[in-house]
């Protein structure tokens, strides 16, 4: 790097960010990220039963993640290009231990034990898998040729087929939504585009016969009537959907839900943790949220543009773009348009690996929208 | 890689780049309308629907536990059943002063300082309305006291469980097993909906094994209730379906005779029925009372049961590793007439020693110091006196491998596939596992020892009497079962394995030479046949929990009763028509003949009475 480069980027628009520039912070991204674990400490008070006991464990992972985020910051990211290959064979190595030595909850084996903590390498392939895509991908011409795109859409493909063997169909959809989305933004062809709709939808009946687990079909079945599955998801969907319903325009008022505060909605504190804010923050509420993420994913989409190479453009975009799938994916499912998949709602749901996870992610973005500008 | 980008079009690139992120934008904002509309629909355009909905909505799910199944003897006596327990449980919600209540139930009823504990650290992690437990199993007299308090105890309630109870306390404890609560570990295994209401889990024994089977089908009801959260009335309901019923094989009469012929002494029996496989009695000894742990063992009752050095958590019958000793005499004195290693008329001459080719120490008979069995020692009589020298012979003619194979279809070395969970497979040793085993190759001396089952073989207790049915069958290898039944549905026809090819004759003389154990004046275990009105065959053994050195004479005054020979029996009766085969150890029990036998007599005789009183009531 030149010495001029550092004159310039200091001649940036923007004001003085020199000791937030110095330190790798994206201050716009850093608030929003803030207003959003602020929102969720929040509500995970009421949701939890006004329990401290879960906020302040919440509040130390947000911590955690605080922390993780501004270490991933502090490295260029030419660093996580070249090490994406490295990150990505550990976490498939992971995953593949995770099958044979990993430890279960519910029928489905997730984590590995290192005697002092679990680890759950899915959650490593949230991100190793855009990272490997575009590193792969950035070194190629663009739009990508038949075989690059053949090899990246294997690398996304591998992990997602291991993680849904765990069974983990949430995180499987995450970890193939990122892939795809790397590929996508990398110029994929619109006759591949075409050919791979209508290779999705031949999948259905064969991932419905074949994939599918009971418990699984189960869920979709219980989407389109909820009333067969009392005890279980079905009585989730009837309850949130009257939680949320009854939210009306401004909603019952802070700690104020009957829904939530009865017990009548399992799970309140995790999944369906949108209930409870819907129910008791209205549709103003719930808007405010979702206004707050579009900025925060806004923020992300002008990072993929200001990028400094074609991976670290793939990676911000891929990540921003995945982001969205966590919110559309959790909102829909408890409002009841989607099938119930388990899928936590990013920053509010309790829930600590998650959230470490998605810190790291907006660290990667931190160290791309501070990266030195160059000619 | 700037070498392929060196002739790309970075321009070009990143327009492509940019275009797509504009797509990719537009859809996440489209989708995120539909998100705002479906929120608005609910929400806005049918929030007076929801509204209502909620308002009348004070109907909760409540799952109903199902009572689980109970376990039967083979005539119909309980061994498993539920039984009513009461816990007081507190809903801070519906109480003024949580701490006021406390100090005036203090008063009432003696609450210790771990319910105390226990409740305030489950209030921290319960959930609004919810039952939080203080005390269990509360008694009568102070359900009485609660209930004539009721009215000053607002907040408190005493709350009807089932919980499991075994009537015969420590006689079934280790085939039977226990229920005890789901620990961290498990929470994490099971499906939480079958386990809605349910706290427990069957964690050894039948009742792990069959979980499944004995856990039912939990219902659910819908309850209305109050604004503070109270249930007013039931809507509907859903029962519980109960667990299936378990009936097995064991008779808890017998299963009597057999513990207390045990005398307190350690060991394990177990008793097969020889048409079949089915377990009449399952004894492991000492034992412990495993309604102890059913609402949760304090951990003083805990560390004295686990680190007691009779080990009475130990399940000797299935878990007990041993070696067999001269029990497994018979079978391979058939295995060496099968194949023509030996007839009955090959004789040797046992002066109390056993050379063999390039080994200087020989290796010696348990009686050397009489001067061996003398002369003209052929199978029948090696068996019958239990002579070693001639086994050591016929051992290594025989080879380990031929051994060894036909081992494993009399049920050594692998596990018998019985209906319990943790069975240890034992050790029936050859060439391939002593490599895997040791990476050493095998020595003709390791043969030796095989022959009068020491050196690497183990058995369990189980396995000898699987051993003992099988030869008690002629061959037919039968898996060894407990439960007979499933809700009066007999379990279909036990698995058998390929049958044992043995001759017909073979086994005519191998039946007698051990009719003669017990039978002949010389027999090994010729005390127990007095007074006999029936016929058993058996067969005696030791096994070394020591080393001896084979100059050195073994000498019980001089060594501590824990590393005293362990005495084994194997037999079945009655000879002409077996019903009932045997196999049992007495640690440290020193002899089969003296120790071990009179057990098995005692369930033999037991059995046989019952057997003749159920004809006799047929008859009439």
């Amino acid at each position: 790097m030149h010495r001029g480069d550092f004159v310039r980027q200091m001649s940036n628009p923007g004001g003085d960010r020199r000791p937030a520039r110095a330190l790798h912070i994206d201050i716009p991204l850093l608030l929003l990220l803030l207003v959003l674990c602020g929102i969720g400490l929040t509500v995970l008070y009421s949701a939890s039963g006004q329990s401290i006991f879960y906020v302040k464990r919440q509040a130390t992972f947000m911590l955690v993640g605080l922390f993780s985020m501004l270490l991933v910051a502090q490295f260029k990211p030419r660093f996580w290009e070249r090490g994406s290959a490295l990150v990505y064979i550990g976490g498939l190595l992971l995953l593949v231990a995770v099958l044979f030595f990993g430890i279960g909850a519910k029928g489905a084996q997730r984590w590995l034990d290192l005697g002092f903590t679990r680890f759950q390498p899915s959650e490593l392939m949230k991100i190793a898998v855009p990272m490997m895509v575009s590193a792969y991908l950035s070194k190629r011409y663009l739009p990508p040729q038949f075989k690059h795109v053949f090899f990246a859409t294997l690398a996304t493909l591998l992990p997602v087929l291991l993680v849904a063997k765990q069974p983990d169909l949430g995180t499987s959809l995450i970890i193939f939504s990122s892939g795809f989305f790397a590929i996508f933004l990398a110029g994929l062809g619109k006759r591949y585009l075409i050919s791979t709709g209508l290779l999705a939808l031949a999948a259905v009946p064969i991932l419905w016969f074949y994939v599918l687990l009971d418990y699984q079909k189960q869920r979709v079945l219980t989407l389109l009537n909820p009333e067969d599955d009392k005890l279980g998801a079905g009585w989730n969907i009837i309850q949130s959907t009257t939680a949320i319903g009854s939210g009306g325009w401004s909603g019952k008022g802070w700690t104020q839900g009957t829904q939530s505060q009865l017990n009548f909605l399992p799970e309140s504190h995790t999944d369906f943790i949108i209930a409870v804010l819907a129910e008791e923050f209205g549709l103003i509420g719930v808007l405010t949220l979702l206004l707050v993420y579009l900025l925060l994913i806004g923020r992300c989409m002008v990072i993929a543009l200001n990028a400094q190479t074609m991976f670290s453009r793939l990676v911000a975009g891929t990540l921003s773009l995945t982001f969205f799938v966590y919110i559309f994916v959790n909102m829909g499912m408890v409002s009841g348009i989607l099938p119930v998949v388990g899928a936590p709602l990013p920053f509010i749901s309790y829930g600590g690996s998650a959230i470490v996870t998605l810190f790291c992610g907006f660290g990667i973005l931190m160290a791309i929208s501070t990266e030195p500008k160059r000619i | 890689m700037m070498v392929d980008a060196a002739f790309s079009d970075p321009a070009r690139e990143r327009m492509l780049f940019a275009r797509r992120l504009f797509v990719g934008t537009l859809v996440t904002l489209i989708l995120s309308i539909v998100l705002s509309l479906r929120y608005f629909d609910l929400q806005i355009s049918r929030y007076q629907n929801f509204a209502t909905q909620s308002n009348n909505n004070r109907v909760l799910v409540r799952p109903l536990p199902p009572p689980r199944g109970l376990i039967y003897d083979r005539n119909g006596k309980l061994i498993a059943d539920n039984r009513p327990s009461y816990n007081l449980t507190i809903v801070p919600e519906r109480s003024d002063d949580v701490e006021q209540l406390l100090s005036d139930l203090g008063q009432l009823i003696t609450l210790s300082k771990r319910d105390i504990r226990r409740f305030r650290k489950n209030l921290k992690r319960r959930r609004p309305f919810e039952q939080t437990t203080l005390h269990v199993n509360l008694s009568e007299a102070e359900r009485a006291i609660l209930a004539v308090n009721g009215h000053r105890l607002s907040g408190a309630e005493t709350s009807a469980r089932l919980i499991r109870h075994y009537p015969f306390q420590d006689l079934f404890a280790h085939a039977v097993g226990y229920l005890g609560r789901i620990n961290e570990r498990e929470s994490q295994t099971i499906e939480s909906v079958k386990y809605s209401g349910t706290d427990s889990i069957g964690k050894v024994g039948l009742e792990k094994f069959y979980e499944n089977q004995l856990l039912g089908t939990v219902g659910s009801e819908q309850v209305e209730t109050n604004a503070r959260g109270r249930a007013m009335r039931v809507l509907d309901k859903t029962p519980a379906v109960p667990g299936d019923n378990l009936t097995l094989y064991i008779d808890s009469d017998l299963q009597r005779v057999a513990f207390d012929a045990f005398k307190g002494e350690r060991g394990a029996l177990v008793a097969i029925e020889v048409a079949t496989g089915g377990i009449l009695a399952m004894v492991s000894t000492p034992s412990y009372d495993p309604n102890l742990f059913v609402t949760g063992i304090s951990q003083k009752n805990y560390d004295g049961l686990l680190y007691s050095n009779d080990r009475p958590l130990f399940d000797r019958t299935i878990r007990g590793q041993y070696p067999p000793g001269s029990t497994i005499k018979p079978m391979f004195g058939l295995i060496a007439l099968q194949h023509n290693i030996v007839t009955p008329n090959d004789k040797i001459n046992d002066n109390g020693y056993y050379y063999f080719e390039g080994i200087e120490r020989p290796w010696r008979d348990h009686n050397f110091a009489r001067g061996g069995h003398g002369d003209g020692v052929n199978l029948s009589k090696a068996i019958i006196e239990s002579c070693n020298i001639y086994f050591y012979g016929l051992g290594v003619k025989t080879g380990i491998e031929l051994l060894s194979n036909y081992g494993s279809q009399f049920g050594l070395g692998s596990a018998t596939g019985i209906d319990m969970p943790g069975e240890r497979p034992g050790i029936m040793p050859n060439r391939a596992w002593k490599k895997g085993a040791h990476g050493q190759s095998w020595f003709d001396g390791d043969t030796i020892n095989a022959s009068i089952g020491q050196g690497f073989m183990l058995t369990t207790p189980l396995q000898l009497a699987v051993m003992s049915a099988r030869i008690a069958s002629r061959g037919d290898a039968r898996t060894p079962r407990l439960v007979k039944s499933i809700n009066g549905v007999e379990q279909t026809p036990l698995q058998t394995e390929d049958n044992i090819e043995v001759s017909a004759k073979h086994w005519d003389y191998m039946h007698q030479a051990m009719q003669d154990v017990v039978h002949s004046s010389r027999g090994t275990a010729r005390s127990i046949s007095k007074g006999l009105d029936y016929k058993i065959a058996g067969k005696t053994g030791t096994a070394q929990a020591i080393s001896i050195d084979a100059e050195e004479k073994y000498d019980s005054s001089k060594i501590d009763k824990r590393q005293w020979d362990h005495a084994l029996f194997v037999a079945f009766a009655p000879v002409e028509k077996p019903k009932i085969a045997i196999g049992l150890i007495v640690e440290n029990g020193e002899h089969g003949g003296s120790s071990a036998a009179p057990i098995a007599r005692a369930v033999f005789d037991a059995y046989m009475q019952s057997q003749q009183s159920a004809t006799s009531v047929v008859r009439r």
